[in-house]
């Protein structure tokens, strides 16, 4: 049931009755800030994404308004030193943040993580100190937005390969080349973008909107993460200032450090998802009755039912792990590849059978087990897709190399 | 403006209520716990607007276990500048006010809110109880207010209506819906209320007068009957014997 208010959203007349589930009360191994973060952000997604996320995924539009918002309850960074316009809190708290937003949305989820992860995160260490004073506050309030630009149109796992390069031209580089699959582009601000230099070494910089010869048009017709905004970056001899580009680093490591930072949070986020869905299915399968008594008690639901907290389970688990590993500076990329694989791939499970247990109710927008089911599709993809972390941990586990 | 919040903790409002015990007392196996939405929402954001207004400090006041102190913690990060927790089991509402008021007498409060209930027990008693073991006036069910100086012009709640008081400081208030709107503590806040204090008390005596006995909860829906547009005599007689609301 959805009514139109003026500003032509229409908002969603259903209550959102999500309620958090935590089989093996592994809250009580969350501190207090942990717990109050969770809460905030979950009654954040109750009131501000709740409500309109049907719609803005409907019409295949983002809720720019959200971008302030996400700011003001310190969404984007919230690891990162408050001095540098982040959270100051641990990794725990960011991956409970993460959860709850893609409980709400995982295109949402994908706002902030590109904002802080893939944006602040990289500013913050590989800047320069002007860099950093420059542009983190900014992004930290939400008045800058920015976007990561790794992938391109011939070069998705294989970012290595990547054609785009600068070329010294006294005190600035000339960037040519294209990225793709870039979330947030078409608002975007600034952009971290990748790019080869004269030797071949990667090197990153940021690159501001009003530069000449960059452009970001809009990719349309995505069935995934429909209410977050994705395009290009085109760089048509841009002149980028030296001092734009990050002093020391090289190589792949610089970007695939970012990833690893958004794919922790991911790991997280996924949960969430994966809860929204359990959580619809399980009130669903009490409410809903067949054959005079309520789908849920026929076993082949509790059969689902059952797996899918089972799952669920195991994932808080290994994140609530990973998470104290990251805490001690101890998460390696090879165990949070292996939590973002095996956590996505658990959500994409879970939509598809809470999706069945909906029956022809879960094809709707009145359940928001659909929608999530296609955005993990990208979640599944983006930031190393499931088969590439596949052969992360079969690189790691048999120290030999698929990828040569 | 010196002002004391009376802050409670509730069951989540989709928790699965059961009893325990001979139904003599609420099992809380497994019950996510909330502020009280009165509290949280009404009382403490109007007086976090009235401290912004007018400078001052706003404490919150809980009466409970160690296991209330990140209900507390919350208000903290909403915005209140320091809390304290009466180290007691809150029994009847009578024993709360007594610790409450225990607390409260020297410290010169210039106003103390409450919700208008809590969203468990609908005591609605802790305000007038208050005003009165203090000897101060009492506003319950406020939905508006406006300050002046030590004046404040408060609407209250009444069957079908709003009634208009006024009133001086030192009072006590009850908060109801419209007071103020719902504030979502953000991250900064929840950092910054780490390092607030949170004043643990003992308690004084206090005797309860009235000790709960038994719960019991509403009897099941029963199923919906539907009657037929045309047959407005069976609803009307359905109306007045079954439902008994006509
Ligand atoms: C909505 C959306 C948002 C995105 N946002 C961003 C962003 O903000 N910034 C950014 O830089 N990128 C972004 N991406 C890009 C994303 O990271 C890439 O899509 C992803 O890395 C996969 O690259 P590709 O699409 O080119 O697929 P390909 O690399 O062409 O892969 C196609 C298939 O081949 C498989 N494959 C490839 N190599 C191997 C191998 N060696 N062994 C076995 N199988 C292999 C893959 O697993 C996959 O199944 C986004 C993508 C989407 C869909």
């Amino acid at each position: 049931m959805m009514k139109e208010n003026g500003t032509g959203t229409v908002r969603s007349a259903k209550e959102d009755r999500y309620q958090h589930h935590d089989y093996y009360q592994l809250d009580e191994l969350l501190s207090e800030d942990h717990l109050l973060a969770r809460e905030a952000v979950r009654d954040w997604v109750k009131k501000e994404v709740s409500p309109i996320i049907e719609d803005y995924a409907n019409r295949a539009e983002c809720p720019h308004h959200l971008f302030k918002g996400l700011a003001e309850i310190g969404a984007f960074g919230p690891s990162l030193p408050a001095e540098y316009g982040g959270g100051g809190m641990d990794e725990i708290a960011y991956g409970v943040i993460m959860q709850e937003l893609e409980r709400g949305d995982s295109g949402i989820r994908s706002m902030a993580s590109v904002q802080g992860s893939l944006v602040m995160y990289p500013i913050y260490k590989f800047g320069s100190e002007a860099q950093k004073q420059k542009y983190l506050p900014k992004l930290g309030s939400g008045e800058y937005i920015g976007c990561f630009g790794l992938t391109e149109p011939d070069h998705g796992s294989n970012p290595g390969g990547m054609v785009t390069n600068i070329k010294d031209d006294g005190d600035a580089y000339i960037l040519n080349g294209a990225k793709m699959w870039i979330t947030n582009s078409p608002v975007a601000d600034i952009a971290v973008v990748w790019a080869k230099d004269e030797e071949g070494k990667i090197r990153g910089m940021v690159v501001e909107k009003d530069m000449k010869g960059f452009s970001a048009p809009e990719i349309h017709g995505k069935w995934s993460l429909r209410a977050s905004i994705t395009g290009e970056l085109v760089f048509e001899d841009v002149r980028v200032p030296k001092e734009n580009v990050f002093p020391e680093i090289r190589g792949l490591k610089g970007p695939l450090s970012c990833l690893s930072k958004a794919r922790y949070g991911i790991a997280w986020g996924a949960i969430g998802a994966a809860l929204d869905c359990y959580d619809s299915a399980l009130r669903y399968s009490k409410e809903r009755e067949q054959f005079g008594k309520p789908i849920g008690q026929f076993q082949l639901t509790q059969k689902k039912l059952a797996e899918m907290i089972t799952e669920i389970t195991k994932a808080q688990l290994l994140t609530w792990r990973l998470g104290t590993l990251a805490n001690e500076g101890r998460a390696t990329p090879a165990q949070i590849s292996m939590a973002k694989r095996n956590n996505v791939n658990m959500a994409l499970e879970i939509a598809r059978e809470a999706r069945q247990i909906h029956g022809g109710m879960g094809i709707t927008n009145e359940y928001p087990i659909m929608r999530h089911m296609m955005n993990l599709e990208t979640v599944l993809t983006y930031e190393g897709t499931h088969d590439i972390h596949l052969l992360i941990t079969g690189m790691d586990v048999t120290g030999l190399n698929a990828f040569k | 403006m010196k002002i004391l919040v009376c802050v409670t903790k509730t069951p989540e409002t989709t928790a699965r209520i059961a009893f325990k015990d001979n139904n003599s007392s609420f099992d809380t196996d497994g019950v996510q716990f909330i502020m009280n939405p009165y509290d949280e929402w009404y009382a403490l954001v109007r007086a976090l607007e009235w401290k912004e207004a007018d400078g001052g400090s706003v404490a919150v006041v809980n009466v409970g276990p160690p296991a209330n102190d990140t209900v507390i913690r919350k208000a903290l990060a909403i915005g209140a500048d320091e809390a304290y927790r009466i180290n007691a089991e809150p029994q009847s509402s009578l024993a709360v006010a007594k610790q409450i008021a225990a607390f409260a007498k020297d410290k010169g409060f210039d106003a103390i809110f409450t919700g208008k209930e809590s969203i468990d027990y609908n005591g609605s008693e802790m305000g007038a109880m208050l005003a009165e073991l203090l000897d101060l006036p009492y506003v319950s069910f406020a939905n508006y207010m406006d300050v002046s100086g030590n004046s404040a012009t408060i609407s209250r709640d009444i069957e079908g209506g709003s009634e208009v008081v006024e009133v001086e400081t030192p009072f006590v208030l009850s908060a109801s819906k419209g007071l103020a709107e719902q504030r979502i503590p953000n991250m900064r806040g929840i950092m910054m209320a780490k390092r607030k204090p949170l004043n643990v008390v003992e308690p004084v005596e206090a005797n309860d007068l009235a000790v709960a006995v038994a719960y019991e909860l509403p009897p099941a829906k029963t199923a919906v009957k539907l009657v037929d547009p045309d047959n407005m005599e069976e609803l009307v007689r359905l109306l007045h014997e079954e439902a008994k609301v006509i």
